[in-house]
């Protein structure tokens, strides 16, 4: 008992004590910001392993893109990462960032359906189904329930069956051999079944967008309440997007 | 006659130089090799050559720290006898030929579909329409669980048999992850799209991958990297053993209801992947590894604050573990739940963690050591028991060990090196292996390419094809509630298997 509480006290604080203005430390791609600065831009949109870059004007999709960077270290006075992570939308236009443009992603209000912050603004339980993900969406999504960012403060939460949830929480690309499940599962949660896309590659596809071994016709039959985007998605792009959703209106 | 070409981990040949045997022979030499110990077998697949099939077999000699290669070609609607009849170690990969490419195998005990690919060469045999194997009994029931399961984690099918509580029997049915990644190594003809591919094969081996991947790409392009390129990648997959090693205890913790466990070895992890984040901007060290480049180099900063990191780090740790293995209630829970013999493990072929956990020394930082693993003169964390503890039990020497090789690895930090040579193009007609330890065991890709340079074939193995037959064996005659910790204790992959 004694071993306890040691243990406890050297563990000092460990939680975020808010959420919304936490810093992430060192250095991390989160929304770009694309200059108006002259380039090359053909090879600027050639860097680009997802097909993430258009031209004319230049703009990042954050659906598609990876995050890996590659596009600030080769152009650097065009395309800077900022820290700002808050890059949650439910407007799948609001992903794409244009060069010239600074404005923060935020959701558009207009399009959240009105039972949304109307039932779920103090209480969440979400369902999870990883559909071709690589682990570390899942990670990730694990980690927001864990003791630094502590979801679970703002009663929202993973849970065990879909009956008990609010809605649906997608990672990875949507494979053809989970098709089925996933459909299942949605089915299984009771109205009015909210869905979170969290990830590039359940977004857009990512870089396995064009691989025959996906089947993503599930995403054409209903509309998305949240994308959230990342490689992975960090725990506070998911927090920051969930609180927004289920913000009660004025 | 040379029945094989011995190479070494990272070492690319002309595909001539792969002796090409007759079945029979290369049948006899693969089930002559596999009766040492300290061989086994990191990789054999197949790959069309016209109508025909060429299988190559890549078999690791951990004492001459050599690999034997070899080949043969075969009718693509052959039915063969199988080498598995004689080594159960190959039985996922005949079933994998069997799957992909519609060869028979007269012998082969279990040919069950291994991942249900899209390019599958029965179509007829879907993942929802499996036939799961079942004992005709009233005393027996079965249990179903997945392909979704409780908590978030990736999906997979468990059919268990039981006799009340008991576990008679677990088939695992996996390939609901399948994303047609080898295929996409094809397709997509950008290095950048390879390497983003590499890192996302498993996203909780993003160090162990994509090292595999550059180190067999620069290797291919007659490429050595120099040391502040090495310096990176040993850090790297050194950092993600750590961080992975910590949230499965964590895990462990919380499969067994131990509260203080789980959160404080879980707290442990976040500032492991905040300071991967803190170096390169991402906490699971998506961007870091490049093939012939580094995009972030490692600062004498940086290196103090790693220093800090783990100074803080190893005494909470320590702590923590120390109250966690004197709670006769946790021990209860771990000792002898899940056990898989030295006989089992041997047998089965299984790699890393899965290894060392039943007395087998299978650890490619020592035996086929790359990057900075020569200098480390790495010794592996062996338990013999095979059980749940022992996994446990590695995972804590593991990471103190790591520790120490990343404290011994700052004493010298290189300088960046400015001025690189050009990765230059693959080289045309080539067979290359790379062998890299992650933190789940051992990740073999292989590349051939064509008379250009361009990839004609690209074969990953994850350490979980060859280990999750021993979890199946694990749970045998457990309580079927013991699953849960005995599954996390392996923490096997499902996207790395199913690729
Ligand atoms: S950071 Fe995004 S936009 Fe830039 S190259 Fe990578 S994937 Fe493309």
């Amino acid at each position: 008992m004694f071993g306890n509480f040691k243990i406890l006290i050297h563990q000092g604080k460990q939680y975020i004590p808010d959420v919304t203005k936490a810093e992430v430390p060192g250095i991390f791609r989160g929304r770009p910001q694309i200059s108006n600065e002259k380039t090359d831009t053909t090879a600027l949109a050639e860097i680009c392993p997802t097909e993430a870059i258009s031209l004319n004007p230049v703009s990042i999709d954050l659906g598609k893109c990876t995050f890996c960077g590659e596009c600030a270290i080769a152009f650097p006075d065009k395309i800077k990462f900022t820290k700002d992570y808050k890059l949650s939308t439910n407007d799948r236009e609001r992903l794409i960032v244009k060069e010239g443009d600074d404005k923060l992603i935020t959701l558009n209000r207009e399009i959240v359906r009105k039972e949304i912050s109307e039932y779920f603004s103090g209480s969440l339980k979400l369902r999870q189904v990883s559909a071709g993900g690589d682990n570390s969406c899942e990670l990730e999504l694990n980690a927001c329930g864990n003791v630094n960012f502590d979801m679970g403060r703002f009663g929202i939460e993973f849970v065990a069956s879909p009956r008990h949830a609010d809605g649906i929480v997608i990672t990875g690309p949507i494979t053809e051999n989970m098709a089925a499940p996933l459909q299942n599962c949605y089915d299984a949660i009771p109205e009015p079944k909210i869905i979170i896309l969290a990830g590039t590659d359940a977004i857009s596809g990512g870089i396995f967008i064009d691989s025959p071994a996906l089947n993503r016709s599930f995403l054409d039959n209903y509309k998305i309440d949240l994308y959230v985007p990342g490689n992975p998605v960090h725990p506070l792009t998911f927090i920051n997007g969930v609180l927004e959703l289920i913000k009660r209106r004025k | 006659m040379t029945e094989d070409t011995s190479i070494k981990n990272n070492q690319t040949i002309a595909l001539g130089e792969i002796p090409v045997l007759d079945y029979a022979q290369f049948s006899a030499h693969n089930i002559s090799l596999l009766q040492q110990e300290y061989n086994h077998c990191v990789n054999y697949f197949a790959f069309p050559e016209g109508n025909k099939l060429k299988l190559i077999s890549c078999i690791a000699n951990d004492m001459e720290h050599t690999i034997a290669v070899f080949s043969t070609v075969v009718l693509s609607d052959s039915t063969l006898p199988s080498l598995t009849k004689h080594h159960l170690a190959f039985h996922s990969f005949e079933r994998e030929i069997h799957e992909n490419y519609g060869i028979n195998y007269s012998d082969h005990p279990w040919l069950k579909p291994l991942r249900f690919p899209f390019d599958r060469a029965d179509k007829n045999s879907r993942i929802d329409n499996y036939p799961f194997y079942s004992i005709d009994s009233e005393e027996l029931h079965e249990v179903g669980v997945g392909p979704i399961h409780a908590g978030i984690i990736e999906p997979g099918h468990f059919r268990f048999t039981c006799n009340g509580e008991q576990i008679l029997h677990l088939e695992i049915q996996l390939g609901y992850q399948h994303r047609g990644i080898e295929k996409l190594f094809l397709k997509k003809k950008k290095l950048l799209q390879r390497t983003t591919l590499a890192e996302n094969i498993a996203g909780d081996t993003v160090a162990g991958h994509t090292t595999a991947f550059v180190n067999l790409r620069e290797s291919l392009c007659g490429y050595r990297a120099e040391e502040d390129l090495q310096f990176v990648r040993t850090l790297a997959l050194e950092l993600e053993r750590i961080a992975i090693h910590t949230g499965d205890l964590s895990a462990i913790c919380t499969d067994i209801a131990y509260q203080l466990g789980s959160s404080v070895f879980g707290r442990l992890r976040t500032p492991v992947i905040n300071f991967l984040q803190l170096w390169c901007g991402n906490r699971l060290s998506k961007g870091l590894i490049r093939a012939g480049k580094n995009n972030f180099p490692f600062t004498k900063e940086n290196g103090e604050q790693l220093k800090n990191l783990f100074e803080e780090f190893e005494p909470d740790f320590n702590e923590m573990y120390r109250e966690f293995k004197t709670l006769p209630s946790v021990l209860s829970r771990l000792e002898k739940t899940g056990m898989v013999s030295n006989e089992q493990a041997l047998a089965t072929g299984t790699v890393g963690m899965s290894a060392r956990m039943s007395g087998i020394v299978r650890d490619i930082r020592s035996t086929h050591p790359h990057d900075l693993y020569p200098q480390l003169n790495h010794d592996p964390a062996i338990k013999n028991h095979g059980d749940v503890y022992s996994r446990t039990q590695i995972r804590r020497e593991e990471i103190l060990q790591s520790i120490g090789y990343i404290k011994e690895m700052l004493k010298n930090i290189p300088t960046e090196n400015k001025s690189r040579q050009e990765l230059k193009s693959p080289s045309p007609s080539s067979f290359s292996l790379s062998l890299v330890e992650g933190w789940r065991g051992e990740i073999c890709h292989c590349a051939i390419t064509d008379e250009k340079g361009e990839l004609l074939h690209y074969k990953i193995k994850d350490p979980s094809q060859h280990n999750w037959l021993a979890l199946a064996l694990a749970v045998r005659n457990n309580e079927i509630s013991d699953f849960p910790i005995c599954n996390k204790s392996f923490d096997l992959s499902y996207c790395g298997h199913d690729l």
